[in-house]
């Protein structure tokens, strides 16, 4: 990645978080500069966690961290937010990898799970606009095949990248359409295949089921395959974030997560929970609907513009 | 597993109910756990605070300690407050001039779209209005088409598309078609937005003062977390909202959302989308939603939901039998049967009432609908004088039986042994009579061990 984009999507994520790091440093602001780190401007501290939706126990924890060594100090602002940043880092760092097809996989087969709304086609579309940028063959398999328009929605993607779509009729079989997409990309020994999944929530036992068929079906084909299983996940999502993980996981081995909707409003903390808990590795993030926003997570950098640093 | 308001609440109030009376140390403690339980449902903490604080305010103007069952007053209290905060039922707003013009507006994959054909397809069948549906959605790629095919599938009207025309136009073309072809109402949908983008937060208000909408809908996610007070008052400020609809409550957030937004803009719920068919629309209750998320079980839509899959034949025949104090295999498999037309199963036990505790261990046994498929295999293999019988089950039956289901002999005594329980229960209950039955209440009836199907 050359120097311009790398600065190009720090401001991008630094002026998407803008908002919210600015509500919740602000808040920490008027909470620090007066008075000592006591019991009371612990709680407040965690509850402004809370509401950046770190979810009650890392917020706990984060908290009582800061505690542990700054209980009953004068502490600035400044030095709370660096102490918060680090924090979030640490957790985040390990997770921050950018998602690598296998050149040696022809194609390298990414199976994109979620729930319905999660933004899994626009992801499809921006993955297949840097794969294409690398210089990449890509292949899209139009798997949603419940929605009314995916296909024509995912075949506009198509054609902005480059990228030949596989796709049958609305109601198919979405293992049959995943299997001859295989096949049809195996053949043409491409280097990617993203196969889009239509999306289903996460308690319904038979959309479930259904998922685990279309897995089943390819490794007929191939038993390696697919290769990655990408959840993506709404930003705009509270704790049910954790059951989506979960259960996704359980089922289709989910193998990375992109977090979409990065521009909007108190975003980012549900991240730190998932990391913490799950440690799957965070591949990209989504800043908004351009082609090309979809950025690499990166710990350090996510971190301190959450809390408004930098 | 995410653990659920419900049994969180229902562990709190578990306690209270172990205890003779109750002090102001166990309110203020009951209250914190409430207090996390609804942070951890998405509650934001504005709202929590508030509600917090009007429960608090009442259990302490009334005389708790000296209540019998302290647990079950301060449930009553936090139970009047959440329906206090959810509001009432309100049905959708046409009283205008024909035709009514109706704007969805939400987040980006909310479910707005979708809400729209079924509001459409509600207002045609229930209240025979002629629908027009319009999208403004000219960004997502195929979103226009969506709506169409909806419209179709809805038989509603949709107006045509123009491919490159703004907004604001297409609203003004969709009004122009209501009036010329005499639609009662047109729903306009837009495209999804962020309530900080002030350019497309702006172009929705033009749309609005193009058409002045009598409804002008906020559609959210069940799912959505603190944020929903930021994108609710946002919405409201900005393009000033007259009611929410919240969507995918079929999953198993518990949707915190719907208090948060109902506190922050004091606009109703006025619908709630509980699946991806079209008639999967349902009108808001308030207290139904305040009970299930304090685990007092949402027993009406319960009842609902039984009423719309169990076929009546089959439960009548079903009665008859327990009446007798007979249940053999047959009438075990076509119970499994049932469940499974009811859907899942998980989201059944979530319904029923006092059931927080076995609701986590059935998650902890992770048993699902294939587990049940197993249960019927088991059944299916055996012969029919077996199944009236199942005493003649022995060694090489149960072989044979395993083998045709393509499960260990283990699991064939298991669900004799289980099929025992049940036939036990079933003479107990023909014994108790219905009147013995409704003071035993439901988990009386579940096997011992919280009803592990061979989990």
């Amino acid at each position: 990645m050359s120097e311009q984009t790398k600065s190009g999507w720090l401001s991008r994520i630094r002026e998407g978080l803008s908002r919210s790091s600015s509500r919740l440093s602000q808040g920490i602001t008027d909470l620090f500069t007066k008075r000592k780190l006591d019991e009371a401007a612990l709680e407040e501290l965690e509850e402004m966690l809370i509401a950046a939706d770190l979810g009650v126990t890392t917020a706990a924890r984060v908290a009582a961290l800061l505690a542990k060594s700054r209980f009953d100090q004068e502490i600035s602002p400044e030095e709370i937010k660096s102490a918060l940043a680090e924090e979030i880092a640490t957790v985040l760092e390990p997770v921050a990898l950018p998602l690598r097809p296998d050149p040696a996989n022809k194609p390298h087969v990414v199976l994109v799970v979620g729930v319905n709304g999660s933004g899994k086609t626009t992801t499809i579309g921006k993955l297949a606009k840097s794969f294409r940028d690398q210089g990449l063959s890509v292949t899209l398999a139009a798997g949603d095949t419940f929605r009314a328009a995916a296909v024509e929605q995912l075949k506009v993607w198509g054609e902005r990248t480059g990228s030949p779509v596989i796709s049958r009729d609305q109601g198919a079989d979405a293992a049959g359409l995943a299997f001859d997409a295989l096949k049809e990309a195996q053949a043409r020994r491409d280097d990617v295949l993203l196969i889009d999944t239509a999306g289903r929530l996460q308690n319904k036992t038979d959309l479930m089921a259904e998922l685990e068929k279309i897995i089943r079906v390819l490794k007929r084909q191939d038993p390696m395959v697919p290769h990655d299983v990408l959840l993506v996940l709404d930003a705009t999502v509270g704790q049910n974030a954790h059951s989506q993980v979960e259960i996704f996981r359980n089922i289709t081995k989910v193998s990375g997560l992109v977090v979409t909707k990065l521009d909007g409003t108190a975003k980012g903390g549900v991240l730190v929970a998932l990391a913490e808990k799950f440690k799957l590795p965070v591949h990209a993030i989504g800043v908004g609907e351009g082609i090309d926003d979809l950025r690499p997570f990166e710990a350090k950098a996510f971190a301190r513009s959450l809390m408004g640093l930098d | 597993m995410f653990e659920s308001l419900s049994s969180r609440l229902g562990d709190v109030f578990e306690r209270l109910k172990r205890r003779g009376a109750l002090s102001e140390t166990d309110v203020s403690e009951a209250l914190r756990e409430v207090r996390v339980a609804l942070l951890e449902a998405d509650v934001a903490l504005p709202v929590v605070k508030d509600f917090i604080a009007s429960v608090k305010e009442r259990a302490v103007g009334q005389d708790v300690v000296r209540s019998i069952t302290p647990g079950q007053m301060v449930v009553k209290i936090v139970h009047d407050c959440l329906v206090e905060t959810l509001g009432t039922a309100e049905d959708i707003n046409l009283a205008a001039a024909a035709p009514v013009p109706v704007l969805m507006v939400g987040l980006q994959g909310s479910g707005k779209t979708t809400t729209s054909a079924k509001i459409a397809l509600r207002l045609k069948t229930l209240d025979k209005k002629k629908v027009l549906l319009a999208s403004l959605d000219i960004y997502r790629p195929a979103a226009q088409q969506q709506l169409e095919i909806l419209a179709r599938q809805a038989d509603v009207g949709s107006l045509p598309i123009l491919m490159g025309e703004k907004p604001v136009a297409i609203a003004r073309r969709a009004m122009e078609m209501g009036r010329r072809e005499g639609y009662d109402v047109v729903i306009l949908d837009t495209a999804g937005r962020l309530h900080i983008d002030e350019a497309l937060m702006a172009e929705v208000a033009e749309v609005r003062d193009a058409v002045t909408p009598t409804e002008t809908l906020l559609v959210v996610d069940a799912m959505t977390g603190q944020d929903a007070v930021n994108l609710a008052r946002e919405f409201n400020e900005k393009i000033g909202v007259t009611g929410m609809v919240l969507t995918r409550v079929d999953g198993d957030a518990r949707g915190g959302a719907a208090l948060s937004m109902r506190a922050v803009t004091g606009r109703p719920i006025k619908f709630l989308g509980a699946g991806e068919k079209l008639d999967a629309l349902e009108v808001f209750h308030p207290d139904r939603v305040a009970g299930r998320i304090l685990g007092m079980g949402d027993v009406v839509s319960l009842v609902e939901k039984a009423i719309g899959s169990f076929e009546e034949e089959e439960a009548e025949k079903l009665a008859a039998k327990m009446a007798k104090g007979k249940f053999d295999l047959d009438d075990m498999a076509a119970q499994f049967r049932q469940i499974k037309k009811m859907g899942d199963l998980k989201g059944i036990i979530g319904m029923l009432p006092g059931i927080g505790k076995l609701k986590k261990q059935i998650d902890e046994a992770n048993i699902d609908n294939r587990m049940i498929n197993r249960q019927e295999a088991i059944i299916l293999s055996m012969t029919k004088g077996e199944r009236k019988n199942p005493d003649l089950i022995k060694a090489s039956r149960k072989r044979r039986i395993a083998a045709g289901a393509g499960v260990s002999i283990q699991d064939v005594n298991k669900l004799l042994k289980q099929h025992q329980q049940m036939a036990d229960m079933m003479k107990k209950v023909s014994k108790m009579g219905k009147k013995g039955l409704m003071r035993h209440g439901l988990p009386g009836l579940l096997p011992p061990g919280g009803g592990r199907f061979g989990g």
